[in-house]
C-alpha cells in the first residue's frame, strides 16, 4: 500500500518549509510522519553570498516568535538581519504623512532577505529528518479527495499523486503553494482574485552615504507606493509598484537613470498643488491646537548612488482569498489561502500567522487523540485567520485604491486622514 | 404542555395493532366498542377522519358510563402533523386522517409515546386494498417508524370485528420485556435498539455527533488523570505502555483516540455490527489496526481469559444500557489490574435528567436517537459510589458534563444533575485504597484546558 503520513504540506516555499518544521518540532508530533513536496531542487544555503538579495521581507515581531518556537530565529540572527525601529508613510501629491514607531524604541520589524529565512528554516528541517521528510523536485500532480462520511469501502484518506508516478496518502494535506495554488484548484475553493494592473520593482541599492539606516521609508505616487527598505547601514532593497509600462521602463533604462528616478520618486514635489498644500496645512495647524505633539516634521530618506547590477527585477501584483480556508482533510495557509499588495508588508507575516495558528490546534488535537483532518478543529483555525486577514487584505487594498489617484477630493480625503491618523495615538497603535 | 408520567413507571411502550376491514360502517362500530372495552388500558387509532367521528359517536352512544377513552382529534382535517389531545394524561383515541404519510407516524409516535402508560395499546385501522390485503408497503413502512420509536408491533389482520382486546391484552403479556434472571450485563433489549444504528457511528454529524463531540472532554479527562498517576511519560505518546479496556466501545468513537495516545486498546462490544464496523474504521491506519483490538463479546465473557489483565477500564455512556450494574462491576473489578483506573460516564436519574436527557434531547431536539435511553435505567452518582466502594473500589472523581446543543460542544460543570464523569482506582492487593494524591476536580479542568501546547509540560507533576 502507499505510505500514508500523518501531514503533507505542499509546497516548499518560505511559509510550507516553517509549517512543516514547526509541526516537525512539536512534541505532541512526536511520533508522527510528516512530508513536505517541493517541486524545486534543494538549495544549497552553506553561506550567504557578500552581495544582498533582490527578494526580501519585512518581518513582524510576531513571525519572529513564531520562527524563534523551532530555532529558527537563532539561525537568521546568525546570518544576517536588519531591524528597523521607525517607518515613515507620506503621500506624493500633499504634506501628508504618518510615522510609526514603537515607545520603547524597540524594533518594529526587521527586514530578511527571504534566502536567509530559508536557509534556516533548511537547517532546521534538517534537524528533525526522522520526522520529517521531504521531497525535492516533486511536484504533485493530482489528488484525490475522500468522501467526508463515513462510507467505510474507500479509503478515508487524501491520495496525492506525484509527477513522477509515486503515491502518497496523507491524513491532513496543507496547502502552501502560492497563490496560483493547486491544492485550491483541484478541492474546488472558490477564490477571489484580482490582478492589480502593477507590477512591483525590486532591486538592491547603495546609499550615498552611511547612515544609521533603522527607518524603513514608503511614499505613495500616485502610479503606486515606492519603498524602501533598510538592509545595511550602507545599502537598502527597493520595492516599487508601478503600472506595468513603467516597470519594464524602469528595468530597461541604465542605472544612471534608474537611480535618478528613485530619487526624484522620494524627494520630487511635483504632484503637490497649491490647493492641496494650502488644505494640508490648514489642517494641520488645527490638529496642532487640539494635539501639540500629534504633528511631526517630515525626515528625508537617504539619497541613492548605485544600484546593484543584476539585482532588478519585477513580477505581477494581485490580490487574492479564498472563500474558505478548510475542507474535509485540507487546509490552506499563506499565499494559498491571501494575496496582498505589498504596500503593507504583510504578505509573509500573515502566512507565518496562519502558521501559528494552525500548529496550535494541530497540536492541541494530536494531544486529544482527535483525527488530524478532521473538520472540528480546522474550523477553528479558518474563523480565527479569516477573521484576523480578511479586515487587513480589506484594508490593504482600499489604501491601494485610495492612493492611486490624483484626484483632488480623494487626495484631499486621504491627507486629511493621514494627518488624523498620525495625530490620533489609538489608531496608530492599532495599526 | 406534554407532562411524563412518573411514579416509579417511566416513559410508556405502546402496542399497534392493524386491523383490516373493507366495510367502513362495521369497522367504526367495532372499533368503538373495542375502545370502550379496553377503556382506560387502551387508545385507538383510525385513519380516515370520517371513519373516526362515528366511531366516536358509536362509542359515546354506547357508553354505559365506564370510564370513557379519550379522544384526540387533529386540527386539520388533512395533516397528522396537529395532534391535540384532549385529555393529556390518560389514554385516548387518535383520529388520523386519510391521507396520512409517513412523517404523520413519526409525529403520532413522538407526540403519543409521553402521554400513555407503559403498555398502553394502540389499535390501527388500515386501509386495504380491494383485494382484502393490506398495503404491504405502507405496512413495512409503518413498522420501521414505529419501532424507531420503541413501539411494539404486532400487525394482525382480521376480516373480522372486533378484534376483542383481551386477545390484544394477553398478547402484551407474553411479550413484555423479560426480566434479568440471567445474572448478565448485557441487555437484549438494548442490543435491539442499537442494532438499528450499526453503521452510524462515524458520521460525525449524525446521530452519534454528541459522542464524538464528547471525546473532546472525555478523552483529556482520561489522559491527564492518567498522566498524573504515572511517573514516566513522554508527551509525544502520554499513554504509551498502558493496556486500556473500552467496555461498550461501539464503532470505536472512544477506543480510536486513546490508542492514538499510545495505548493498547481492547475494543469490547455486544453487537457484532457494531465490532464489524468498529474493525473496517480502523483498519485503514496501519498504527491504528495495530495497536486495537475488537472483540464480540459481554464484559462476563472476557472475565476468565483477563483475570487482572487491563491498566484502565473505560465504560463510557454504558452503565446506564447495562441490565445489572453490580454485575458490570464486580466483572469490571475482576479484569482490572490492582491499583488500576476505571472510568466511568453516565447519566444520573433526575427530574432534570428526564425533563433535558429524554424529553429534549431524544424527542424535541432529536439531539439522540429516540428510545436510546430508558429513564429507569439511569444510574445516580450516590448509587454508583456505592457500589463501586462496596466492590473494592476507591471512587477518586466525580465531575458533573453539560452539553451544549447551540455549540454542539460539551463541558464540565459542578452539579452532577445531568451527566458525569467518574474515576475510580482499584484497592491495591492489600486492600490499601489507591494514591492518596489524587487530583482534585478543578486541577483536572485546568489541565483539560490548557494541556495541548507544548508549554504545559512543566505544569503536569505526579
Amino acid at each position: 500500500a502507499q505510505p500514508l503520513y500523518d501531514v503533507v504540506v505542499s509546497g516548499g516555499g518560505m511559509v510550507g518549509s516553517a509549517m512543516a518544521a514547526a509541526l516537525g518540532h512539536d512534541i505532541h508530533f512526536h511520533d508522527k510522519k510528516i512530508a513536505l513536496l517541493e517541486a524545486g531542487p534543494r538549495k544549497e544555503y552553506d553561506h550567504m553570498p557578500d552581495s544582498y538579495s533582490n527578494r526580501v521581507s519585512s518581518i513582524s515581531p510576531g513571525s519572529a516568535t513564531l520562527l524563534s518556537s523551532f530555532g529558527a530565529w537563532d539561525h537568521v540572527c546568525s546570518l544576517r538581519l536588519k531591524p528597523f525601529r521607525r517607518m515613515q508613510v507620506w503621500d506624493a501629491c500633499s504634506e501628508a504623512m504618518i510615522i510609526f514607531e514603537k515607545d520603547d524604541l524597540d524594533d518594529m520589524g526587521y527586514i530578511v532577505e527571504n534566502d536567509v529565512i530559508m536557509s534556516a528554516l533548511t537547517k532546521q528541517l534538517d534537524a528533525v529528518a526522522d520526522r520529517v521528510e521531504v521531497f525535492y523536485r516533486s511536484r504533485a500532480v493530482g489528488y484525490t479527495w475522500p468522501l467526508p462520511s463515513h462510507s467505510c469501502d474507500t479509503s478515508p484518506w487524501v491520495q496525492i499523486q506525484l509527477a513522477d508516478g509515486r503515491r502518497l496518502q496523507t491524513k491532513l494535506l496543507i496547502g502552501a503553494d502560492g497563490h496560483n495554488s493547486v491544492v485550491r484548484k483541484e478541492a474546488e475553493i472558490k477564490n477571489i482574485e484580482h490582478q492589480y494592473d502593477q507590477s512591483a520593482v525590486v532591486a538592491t541599492l547603495h546609499l550615498s552615504e552611511a547612515t544609521d539606516n533603522n527607518v524603513a521609508w514608503q511614499r505613495f505616487l500616485p502610479t503606486g507606493p515606492i519603498a524602501l527598505l533598510p538592509l545595511s547601514d550602507t545599502a537598502s532593497s527597493l520595492v516599487w509598484s508601478t503600472s506595468h509600462e513603467h516597470a519594464s521602463e524602469l528595468l530597461a533604462m541604465d542605472e544612471e537613470s534608474f537611480v535618478d528616478s528613485i530619487n526624484s520618486a522620494f524627494w520630487s514635489n511635483i504632484n503637490h498643488s497649491d490647493f492641496i498644500d494650502t488644505a494640508g496645512a490648514m489642517f494641520r495647524s488645527a490638529i496642532s491646537l487640539l494635539k501639540p505633539s500629534g504633528t511631526a516634521v517630515r525626515q528625508l530618506p537617504p539619497s541613492v548612488a548605485k544600484v546593484d547590477p543584476e539585482s532588478r527585477a519585477m513580477f505581477p501584483l494581485g490580490m487574492g482569498h479564498a472563500t474558505e480556508y478548510v475542507q474535509h482533510r485540507v487546509a490552506l495557509i499563506g499565499d494559498a489561502a491571501h494575496r496582498v499588495h505589498p504596500l503593507a508588508g504583510q504578505g509573509v507575516n500573515l502566512g507565518f500567522g496562519d502558521i501559528a495558528c494552525l500548529a496550535h490546534h494541530l497540536s492541541a488535537a494530536a494531544f486529544n487523540g482527535s483525527d488530524l483532518g478532521s473538520l472540528k478543529h480546522l474550523l477553528k483555525f479558518e474563523t480565527e485567520r479569516q477573521r484576523h486577514n480578511v479586515s487587513l487584505i480589506a484594508a490593504t487594498d482600499l489604501l491601494k485604491r485610495l492612493y492611486s489617484t490624483r484626484l483632488a477630493p480623494l487626495v484631499l480625503l486621504r491627507t486629511w486622514g493621514l494627518q488624523a491618523t498620525n495625530a490620533l495615538p489609538p489608531v496608530k497603535v492599532r495599526i | 404542555m406534554l407532562k411524563p408520567k412518573f411514579g416509579g413507571k417511566g416513559p410508556p411502550r405502546l402496542s399497534a395493532l392493524n386491523c383490516q376491514n373493507c366495510s367502513p360502517e362495521p369497522q367504526s362500530r367495532a372499533l368503538g366498542c373495542s375502545a370502550r372495552q379496553g377503556s382506560g388500558k387502551g387508545i385507538l387509532v383510525f385513519l380516515g377522519h370520517s371513519l373516526a367521528l362515528s366511531a366516536k359517536g358509536d362509542t359515546a352512544a354506547s357508553e354505559t358510563g365506564s370510564s370513557k377513552p379519550a379522544w384526540m382529534v387533529p386540527k386539520r382535517k388533512h395533516s397528522g402533523s396537529c395532534l391535540e389531545p384532549s385529555h393529556a394524561e390518560s389514554p385516548g383515541v387518535l383520529l388520523i386522517p386519510q391521507r396520512s404519510t409517513a412523517g404523520c407516524w413519526e409525529s403520532l409516535a413522538c407526540r403519543a409515546s409521553p402521554l400513555l402508560e407503559r403498555r398502553s395499546c394502540v389499535v390501527c385501522a388500515l386501509p386495504c386494498k380491494s383485494d382484502g390485503h393490506a398495503d404491504l408497503s405502507f405496512q413495512t413502512g409503518l413498522r420501521g417508524i414505529l419501532q424507531d420509536y420503541n413501539w411494539k408491533i404486532q400487525l394482525k389482520s382480521s376480516s373480522t370485528l372486533p378484534v376483542s382486546l383481551t386477545e390484544m391484552k394477553s398478547s402484551m403479556l407474553t411479550a413484555k420485556r423479560p426480566l434479568s434472571t440471567s445474572h448478565s450485563s448485557v441487555d437484549s433489549e438494548e442490543i435491539k435498539k442499537f442494532q438499528l444504528l450499526a453503521h452510524k457511528w462515524w458520521d460525525e454529524e449524525g446521530e452519534y455527533s454528541a459522542l464524538h463531540s464528547m471525546n473532546d472532554i472525555r478523552v483529556p479527562f482520561i489522559r491527564d488523570t492518567l498522566l498524573s498517576i504515572s511517573c514516566n511519560y513522554h508527551l509525544g505518546n502520554p499513554l504509551s505502555g498502558v493496556k486500556i479496556l473500552d467496555v461498550g466501545c461501539g464503532g470505536g468513537l472512544l477506543s480510536e483516540p486513546l490508542a492514538r495516545l499510545g495505548a493498547s486498546v481492547t475494543g469490547i462490544d455486544p453487537l457484532e455490527d457494531n465490532i464489524r464496523t468498529a474493525d473496517r474504521h480502523k483498519s485503514f491506519d496501519p498504527v491504528l489496526a495495530k495497536r486495537i483490538q475488537y472483540k464480540s463479546s459481554s464484559l462476563e465473557e472476557i472475565v476468565e481469559e483477563s483475570m487482572e489483565t487491563f491498566d484502565v477500564i473505560v465504560a463510557s455512556e454504558v452503565v446506564e444500557h447495562v441490565a445489572d450494574l453490580e454485575t458490570f462491576i464486580k466483572c469490571c473489578s475482576q479484569v482490572l489490574k490492582p491499583e488500576g483506573s476505571l472510568f466511568i460516564t453516565t447519566i444520573n436519574k433526575t427530574q432534570l435528567s428526564y425533563a433535558l436527557g429524554i424529553v429534549v434531547a431524544e424527542k424535541i431536539m432529536g439531539i439522540v436517537p429516540e428510545g436510546t435511553h430508558e429513564w429507569e435505567k439511569f444510574v445516580p452518582p450516590e448509587e454508583l459510589e456505592h457500589l463501586l466502594e462496596s466492590n473494592g473500589f476507591s471512587v477518586k472523581t466525580v465531575n458533573g458534563m453539560l452539553y451544549n446543543p447551540l455549540w454542539g460542544s460539551w463541558s464540565w460543570m459542578e452539579s452532577t444533575s445531568l451527566n458525569y464523569a467518574v474515576h475510580a482506582v482499584k484497592s491495591g492487593a492489600q486492600g490499601q485504597s489507591g494514591p492518596t494524591d489524587a487530583p482534585s476536580e478543578m486541577d483536572i479542568q485546568q489541565r483539560s484546558a490548557t494541556a495541548g501546547t507544548a508549554g504545559t509540560a512543566s505544569d503536569i507533576t505526579v
